[in-house]
């Protein structure tokens, strides 16, 4: 009984990794293809099914005019929005979260509760509820089209994770650190920033490798809010799908628009198996 | 504590996104009593036309949301199910545990909308490897075409796209739960089912209950996987409802009425998740 247990399980996860891992296999072995070799009907092994070349990855970093793909400087840009947008979302989600579990809010019928599911409560809204106005609000602006107007975007779209993340984690950090401080004559900024802020790195982090993930695979904002002057990765690359897909291109653009985060996935996972994530994600 | 220090922790934080957020839901509501389009652009005022439309002349607008609903709780479900799953199996003793975890972790990492494009080419129906496979036995599924298949298609994206979320926030909860009444368990001979139905579930009820409304609220707004992957077609086979706003907003620049349509959906979705969450809480919560 208890083999018949651990057979099914081995069996269990090695389907699920295949499953995991098929679409990457596909994406590495189309990205060294060429025009005859992905129109011919299905061909997976390099040298034996097809003569690989590095045409794909080499348009990566032609010009369009030059029948190319150029992906750095959506690369740039992506990093940038996601960078800047992380961070001012980090440091007003983590000073709002701190009030929040501190101290007690009333404002009429709204309590610390309230207030916290405000915050959280912005996932709710579908991306295409915002876009229209946003759109009309970033035009009269004269923020259409640039990076600084998708950052605002990237605000409402990151801060409630990290609100959401950080709440709960200084519910879990004593009090008693911030009352110590506080006798010992430190003004409550003081507190916060030399002794809460130092016991709340884990949280910090956590809290930033979510901002970064729903920042990074995000599309439909860059997707309606932009249009020449400024590109994100994941628009640069849709595009691709649009005319006579050069698939080798667009998996070898895939495949660099995804191995940054890959290294996320090692980090969360060391944070997991220390156990500092219970803390952080409930 | 000092009363005005807190404001200055919060206000910073609360006014940027209500400064950013005031605008775009207050235009919203008036645009939603306006026929903006791209004919008339500008804000005029005919009541509560755009509603009535809405309620009495729109099925297709309830189609959507019909067949959003069946998504979303059909990839939920699986993904709660397989989540839950790989989340037991790699939480104990098991070879290779870190790769596992890491390998099960990826495809949240990964832009929906990229991987979409992968996935399009995976299941080309005439030179995608699924096909080239399946073949082999004389099928030629229309995985992309067909009425029925292409809900599949999308349903099984989704899945693996976010499967790893729930996998992570329920292997958070499992390796937090505390280990006494697991030492009870075994004093009383319980089996790893019996184990897993009195202890490990009841135990898990409430970070269940939290990862399923977390993946029901991102869920709903699946959009980008339909729009890269079959733009709502064949016909309207896999449109949503954020699809069909997207449409009526941005592709036939009727502003005024999909505002309309985007707050009735606001409305259906906070009154839907507000149910949800005391259904599960009754059916979950039931037994402790």
């Amino acid at each position: 009984m208890r083999l018949f247990y651990i057979t099914l399980k081995y069996l269990a996860v090695t389907l699920w990794s295949v499953f995991v891992i098929a679409p990457f296999l596909w994406a590495i072995s189309t990205s060294f293809k060429d025009f005859q070799s992905v129109t011919g009907g299905a061909t997976y092994i390099p040298w034996v099914d097809f003569e690989p070349t590095l045409d794909g990855w080499q348009s990566l970093f032609k010009s369009p005019a030059r029948g190319g793909v150029d992906i750095v400087e959506p690369f740039l840009n992506s990093v940038f929005v996601t960078a800047a947008g992380s961070l001012v979302s980090i440091i007003l989600g983590t000073l709002a979260a701190y009030a929040l579990s501190r101290y007690t809010f009333k404002a009429g019928p709204m309590r610390n509760g309230d207030i916290t599911f405000f915050f959280i409560s912005q996932r709710i809204m579908p991306p295409v509820v915002l876009a229209i106005p946003f759109f009309i609000m970033l035009g009269k602006l004269g923020l259409l089209d640039t990076l600084l107007g998708l950052v605002l975007v990237y605000v409402v779209l990151l801060m409630p994770i990290a609100v959401w993340i950080m709440v709960d984690f200084f519910n879990k950090v004593p009090q008693e650190i911030d009352e110590t401080a506080l006798i010992d004559g430190c003004n409550p900024f003081q507190a916060f920033y030399k002794v809460v802020l130092p016991n709340s790195i884990p949280g910090i982090i956590v809290a930033g490798m979510f901002c970064m993930i729903f920042g990074w695979t995000d599309f439909f904002f860059a997707f309606i809010l932009t249009f020449t002057e400024v590109q994100l990765l994941p628009v640069a690359i849709v595009a691709l799908n649009s005319s006579i897909t050069p698939w080798w291109s667009l998996s070898a653009a895939a495949l660099v628009s995804v191995a940054p985060l890959v290294v996320v996935a090692f980090i969360v996972e060391r944070y997991l198996s220390k156990g500092n994530l219970s803390g952080a994600l409930k | 504590m000092n009363f005005k220090h807190k404001y200055l922790f919060l206000l910073p934080g609360l006014l940027v996104l209500l400064g950013i957020l005031i605008f775009p839901i207050g235009f919203t509501v008036r645009l939603s009593f306006s026929s903006w389009d791209s004919f008339y652009p500008g804000l005029d005022f005919i009541g509560l036309d755009n509603y009535i439309r809405l309620f009495t002349d729109d099925m297709r607008f309830w189609e959507a949301f019909g067949r959003l609903s069946l998504l979303s709780l059909t990839t939920v479900f699986l993904q709660y199910v397989i989540g839950f799953s790989l989340a037991l199996m790699v939480w104990k003793q098991i070879v290779f545990q870190r790769f596992f975890r890491v390998l099960f972790l990826i495809p949240m990492m990964t832009t929906p909308v990229i991987m979409t494009v992968v996935w399009r080419t995976f299941f080309h129906e005439s030179l995608g490897p699924v096909n080239d496979f399946l073949s082999l036995f004389g099928m030629q599924p229309l995985w992309l075409s067909s009425e029925i298949l292409s809900k599949f298609t999308v349903i099984l994206v989704e899945v693996w796209q976010w499967t790893p979320f729930m996998f992570l926030l329920l292997l958070a909860g499992l390796l937090s739960l505390p280990k006494e009444p697991y030492l009870a368990a075994s004093i009383d001979g319980a089996g790893p089912v019996r184990t897993f139905v009195y202890v490990t579930f009841p135990l898990m009820a409430p970070i269940s209950i939290g990862a399923i409304i977390i993946r029901l609220i991102e869920a709903s707004k699946i959009m980008d996987t339909v729009y890269v992957l079959t733009s709502g077609g064949p016909g309207t086979a896999t449109e949503t409802s954020s699809f069909y706003i997207f449409i009526k907003g941005l592709r036939e620049f009727q502003f005024g009425y999909s505002a309309a349509l985007s707050l009735t959906y606001l409305v259906i979705m906070i009154i839907s998740f507000t149910i949800i969450a005391k259904i599960l809480t009754k059916l979950m919560v039931r037994g402790s």
